[in-house]
Formats: structure tokens, C-alpha cells, sequence
């Protein structure tokens, strides 16, 4: 494939926080039109790889290019430029406390067009009524089920038709229902609206059944990627470790200690 | 020990520091928040609106109080006609602008430390930073110009309050007379020195004020321990900032500076 | 809906805002404005001001007609230079007497006008009125009258 079938190239891309390195050279090529996640245990780094691709942090080394252009490098009024075209779902939806469904779904529409009040309904209820929300336009957020709140930011972050869509961590919190709802939904959207998404997530059974390409982050680098059939199949330990859920593997169950037998043994026989 | 004291300095100066240029930025991006006028009315409504019931009744109230222990002590010197213009000028100039600038203080300024912490820390200012809307304009100016635009208002509905409560103590109760009241007091008060200079200090109180309260806020912890922190601080910071000011600004006043 | 609740809100609460600022303006206080278009300057000297300070009122019959605006030691003579505005409402005859006088007994001090008798000249901006007496300062007056006593005394017999 050439470089213009790639709408994310991520390449070398490091990151240090507080001194301590977070990312130690990530290199990801995210096609156009596809669905592909980003898995890892809890502090890999992963929600930090979606900052920088979004252009919220910058990179120590190493370059992040979404459509060609390099987000690292762009002044705050083109990156915002370039935000309108970007849309993204946080952990629990982010919504604004202070304002109902419907303005929290119209609020990208307010903010960044003069469409006429009739036309920001319209386009408001038609990305409502795609989450299945288009009754609950009046209420409050806190008045939202976790699932609810997460599809009525999936629709915020869809209303100005974003080329690319990211999630960070779209499931946590959910009831088994809620999650395949927000699942399939990912899914369909990415699907119609032809924007290319990048998920950041650590349910594993879940993510295997929708994305089209997976990457295994562990330790700052891509331990492991591939299709999800590919991905089943592995005999990467870290990887088989991840996708059977083993508590101990390559992912140590045992935060680093001195030896058993010394420590419990040890100040008896002294 | 001393480490330690220098650390604790040395942090001070830097978060000085810090919220210099957090006001600048305010500044410069306060154009959006100026002049669109439901946001600035919305944080009027909940910066001033939201304040009044707690200023009319302290006010009232300080007012009663200065009645009482003004006319103990002016009666001793027989000159009982003169409480008008003490209670006047006592809240005018000062009572008025500090008493309800701490009280707006604890009651406002804590409640936009707490909005915008919470904002941050449920990644509202995130998203709304990812949306390519600037959380600096679009939430924090216009909660500054709100306080700002809200506290001379307050200061002058709490001055007035308290004008009546004496009224009220110093006529109706205990028998001062009424023309004597008012004209004392209308003698010696004078628009401009008085009344133009407290509403002044309240225009730099009600800064002072939003400004700690969007900067403790804005840069909280995004935690719930991080939001409650950033409340007691805006409301101890908010209080020292008050009262310092206050005899910085009334020191020039007497010099005849401003 | 909503929205229009909290116009309504902010709508009152500014109008009870202009009200107690038309409140305190024109119940509580007054406008001293008069140092501004509508005044003259004239000056005084006088050996000793005691304590009148700058704004201190200047009454003519105990009217207030003016303020005292700046106050300055002339280098030459010693004396102190009192500047006063005149409300322009008021004029007086050039051979006027200015004095330092006390409200009651420790109340402020302030410039009493007293007019003259001269109908031609008059008071006008930048004029110096000649005649003026001094404050009575309450520490040279008991002074005074403690060692006049023994003189009194002496020329008795």
C-alpha cells in the first residue's frame, strides 16, 4: 500500500514524563477506513499514544503524521484546524455537567459553525437518533447510565463528521449489554460514516470480534500486532498471556520482591 | 528545615508565576467571552444571582450590628445624630467592598474552583480542548468577567443593605431622628470619595477573587482530593488576597492617588 | 425555556444593582463635584494653619461655598499657601477675611470667608486675599495665658 492509504503513521514516536520514559519508539501505520486497536495492560502508555496522536502532548522524539501532515510540529491555531476534523471519545464520555443531551450533542456544531438554530436541531436529533438517544434529548448527564452517557459522546464526538475517531477506553464500566451495544456501535458508525477509528482499550474479547488490526503495546514499545485471527492464533506469550487472561506470563503477577523463602523464612532463623 | 522553607518559597513564587500567565492568557482570550453575551449572562447568574440572598442578609445584618454598637458609643458624646454618617462610611469605604468580597469569595469563587476542577477532572476541558475549543475562552474568561462584572454590584446592594439595618436600629428602634440621619449622613459622604472609591475596591476585589478561583480550578489536581484542595484554596488565598489588597488600595486613597 | 428564567435573574439583579447605586448617590451621599468647571481658585497666607488639611470645607455665615485644594509652605516668607476652590455660584468682594476657625471644640478645622465691604473689586480666579488670620492653636494659647498671669501679676501693685 502507498502512504496516501494511511490516515495515521506513527514513527519512532518517543515520550518521557517526568523524566521517566512512557514510550520508547512506537512505529504504527493505521490505515484509512479501518477500525484498529491499541491494547496493553493498565499504564502502558496507551491513552498517552492517543494524546499525542491527538496532538495534546508532544512528543520528546520521533513524529506523528495524520493525512500527510506532521501534528507534532503544528501551532495551536492549525491544530485546531485540524481538531474539527478529529473526534474523540473519552473514558466515561466527558460530557458537559452543565448542559443537557441536546446541547452537549449540538455544542461542536455551535462552536465551530453559523448554521441557522433549525439546522444544528436537525443535525443534532439525526446524530441522536444514530445512537439510539433521540428521546433523551432533554435530560441531564448526571441523569445517564454509564452506557448511555458513553453513546451520547460518541455522538458528540461524531457530530461534525471527524475523518478520524479516537476512543479511550470506550468499554470500561460497562454491564455486558451496554458494551456490545457500544461495540456494534463503533463499529457501524466507522463503517457508514467511511472515518477511520483507533481504540484504545484492554477488553480483549470484545475488541477481537469488531477491529480489523490489533497492537499490543507493553513496555513503551509494539510487543506484538496483527488481524484479530492472527492475533488468536499467536503463540506470542505476552500476546496468549493478554488474550486468555492468565495472571502470570510475561506480565509478571508478582510486583518484584526479595526471595519467599528469606522473607518469611529469614527473621525466625536468625 | 530551612530546605524545606526555601522549597515551600520557592514553589510560591513559581505558582505566582504561573498564575500571571494564566491572567494574561485570560486577558487575551477574552474576546469570545466578551462578546457573547449568553455565556458572560450565564456566569452573572451564577456568580452574582447566586450570591445575593447570602449579601442582602449579611448585609443586613452588619448594618444592625454597626447600628447598635454605633450609637452605644456616639450617644456617650452625646452626638447620637451623627450614627448615618458613621454606619454610612464605615460599610461604604470599607465593610462593604472586604465583607462582601469574602463572603463572595467563599460563596462564588469556591463554587467556580469546584465547577471548573470538576471539569477538568471528569476530562471535560480535555474533550472540549480535543473539539478545538479553547477552554481558556470558552469557560474560564467568561467565569472571570462574571465575578468580575458581579462583585461591585454585590458590594453596592451589601453597602445599601447595611444603610438600611442601621436605619432600621438607629430610627426605628432607637429613636435617632430620622431628618438628622439622612442629612448627617448625606453631608459627609461624598460621591465621589466615598462611594465612587469603595465600588472601585470592588471592582479589584471581585478580580482578585475570580481570578484565584479559575486559577486554583484550572490547575487542581484532576482528582476528587485535587478539586476539595483547590476550594479551601481559593477561599484562604481569595481571603488573604482581600484584605492585603484592601489596605494597599486604601493607603493610596488616603494619599490622594486615586 | 430555561434560558430565558436566567435572563430574568440577571435582568433583576442588575436593575437592583443601578437601584442601589441611585440609592447610595442620591440618598447616602452628595456630590462635592465643585473642584471641577464651575469653581475659581483663590489663595491665602497665613502664619499657621493648625490642622486644616486638603478637602477641608471653606464656609461663608457657615455655608459651605468651597474646598481647600492644595496647601504649601512659601520658601521665602514661611508662610503657609492655602489654595481653595470657590463654588462660581458665590462671589466676593476682593477686601474679603479669610480665618482658620474649629467646628466645636476638637472638630475639624476649617476656612471661614467673611465678605468685605469693597463693591468694585472683586474675588476672581488667581487672586490672593490679603487679610487672613491664623488658626488658634490650643497649646500657644494656654502658653499665653500661663505667663501672662505673672505679668499681670507684676503690673498690679
Amino acid at each position: 500500500m502507498s502512504d496516501d492509504n494511511f490516515l495515521v503513521t506513527v514513527e519512532n514516536l518517543q515520550f518521557d514524563y517526568g523524566g521517566k520514559p512512557v514510550l520508547r519508539g512506537i512505529n504504527m501505520r493505521i490505515p484509512k477506513g479501518r477500525v484498529v486497536a491499541i491494547m496493553g495492560g493498565s499504564g502502558c502508555g496507551k491513552t498517552t499514544l492517543l494524546r499525542l496522536i491527538g496532538g495534546q502532548l508532544r512528543p520528546t522524539a520521533g513524529s506523528v503524521r495524520v493525512a500527510g501532515e506532521a501534528i507534532d510540529e503544528m501551532r495551536h491555531a492549525r491544530l485546531y484546524a485540524f481538531r474539527r476534523r478529529m473526534g474523540m471519545l473519552f473514558q466515561f464520555g466527558a460530557l458537559f455537567t452543565d448542559l443537557s443531551v441536546f446541547d452537549n450533542v449540538a455544542f461542536p456544531l455551535r462552536e465551530h459553525t453559523d448554521l441557522p438554530e433549525e439546522m444544528i436541531r436537525d443535525l443534532t436529533l439525526m446524530k441522536l437518533q444514530a445512537v439510539g438517544l433521540r428521546g433523551a434529548r432533554d435530560l441531564m448527564p448526571n441523569a445517564l447510565s454509564g452506557g448511555m452517557a458513553r453513546r451520547v459522546a460518541l455522538a458528540r464526538a461524531m457530530a461534525l463528521d471527524p475523518a478520524l475517531i479516537m476512543y479511550d477506553e470506550p468499554f470500561t464500566g460497562l454491564d455486558p449489554i451496554s458494551l456490545g451495544v457500544i461495540g456494534q456501535l463503533i463499529r457501524r458508525l466507522n463503517d457508514a460514516s467511511g472515518a477511520t477509528s483507533i481504540m484504545v482499550t484492554h477488553d480483549v474479547q470484545e475488541s477481537l470480534q469488531m477491529v480489523d488490526y490489533i497492537y499490543f503495546i507493553s513496555e513503551g514499545r509494539v510487543a506484538a500486532e496483527g488481524a484479530p485471527e492472527e492475533v488468536r492464533a499467536s503463540a506470542d506469550p505476552l500476546v496468549h498471556q493478554f488474550v486468555t487472561a492468565k495472571a502470570n506470563g510475561p506480565v509478571p503477577y508478582h510486583f518484584p520482591a526479595p526471595d519467599m523463602a528469606a522473607d518469611f523464612l529469614g527473621a525466625a532463623h536468625v | 528545615m530551612l530546605r524545606f522553607l526555601g522549597e515551600r518559597a520557592v514553589n510560591r513564587v513559581w505558582r505566582l508565576g504561573c498564575a500571571s500567565r494564566f491572567f494574561l492568557a485570560v486577558l487575551v482570550k477574552s474576546g469570545a467571552a466578551l462578546s457573547r453575551f449568553p455565556l458572560l449572562l450565564r456566569e452573572i447568574w451564577f456568580a452574582g444571582v447566586l450570591s445575593l440572598l447570602i449579601i442582602l442578609v449579611s448585609g443586613l445584618f452588619v448594618g444592625l450590628v454597626l447600628g447598635l454598637q454605633g450609637y452605644e458609643i456616639l450617644q456617650r458624646y452625646g452626638s447620637a445624630q451623627a450614627l448615618g454618617t458613621m454606619v454610612a462610611l464605615s460599610l461604604l469605604r470599607e465593610l462593604g467592598p472586604v465583607v462582601a468580597a469574602l463572603l463572595f469569595a467563599s460563596r462564588a469563587g469556591s463554587a467556580i474552583a469546584a465547577e471548573i476542577g470538576l471539569m477538568k477532572a471528569t476530562e471535560q476541558l480535555k474533550a472540549m480542548d480535543m473539539m478545538a475549543v479553547d477552554p481558556v475562552a470558552r469557560v474560564v474568561a467568561p467565569r472571570f468577567w462574571g465575578g468580575v462584572l458581579s462583585m461591585p454590584i454585590l458590594a453596592m446592594l451589601f453597602s445599601s443593605m447595611g444603610i438600611l439595618g442601621g436605619w432600621l436600629i438607629g430610627v426605628v428602634f432607637l429613636g435617632v431622628d430620622d431628618g438628622a440621619f439622612w442629612s448627617s449622613m448625606q453631608a459627609s459622604v461624598d460621591f465621589r470619595y466615598d462611594v465612587w472609591n469603595g465600588v472601585f475596591k470592588s471592582v479589584i476585589f471581585g478580580a482578585a477573587v475570580s481570578l484565584i478561583a479559575v486559577f486554583e480550578g484550572y490547575d487542581s489536581e484532576p482528582t476528587a482530593e485535587g478539586v476539595s484542595r483547590a476550594i479551601t484554596r481559593t477561599v484562604v488565598t481569595s481571603a488573604l488576597a482581600i484584605l492585603v489588597l484592601d489596605f494597599v488600595l486604601t493607603s493610596f486613597m488616603f494619599r490622594g492617588m486615586l | 425555556m430555561k434560558r430565558s428564567v436566567l435572563d430574568l435573574w440577571v435582568g433583576f439583579f442588575v436593575a437592583i444593582g443601578i437601584g442601589a447605586l441611585l440609592f447610595l448617590s442620591l440618598k447616602v451621599s452628595s456630590f462635592s463635584g465643585m473642584d471641577q468647571k464651575d469653581a475659581y481658585t483663590v489663595s491665602a497666607r497665613f502664619d499657621n494653619i493648625g490642622g486644616l488639611k486638603v478637602k477641608a470645607p471653606v464656609r461663608s455665615a457657615g455655608v459651605l461655598v468651597g474646598r481647600v485644594a492644595d496647601i504649601r509652605l512659601d520658601a521665602e516668607t514661611y508662610e503657609a499657601l492655602v489654595e481653595m476652590r470657590i463654588d462660581s455660584h458665590y462671589v466676593f468682594p476682593a477686601d474679603s477675611f479669610a480665618a482658620i476657625y474649629t467646628s466645636g471644640l476638637l472638630g475639624d478645622q476649617y476656612v471661614g470667608l467673611e465678605a468685605g465691604s469693597n463693591t468694585e473689586k472683586r474675588l476672581a480666579d488667581g487672586s490672593d486675599i490679603k487679610k487672613t488670620q491664623s488658626a488658634v492653636v490650643l497649646e500657644q494659647l494656654i502658653s499665653q495665658f500661663l505667663f501672662n498671669k505673672p505679668a499681670e501679676g507684676q503690673d498690679a501693685p
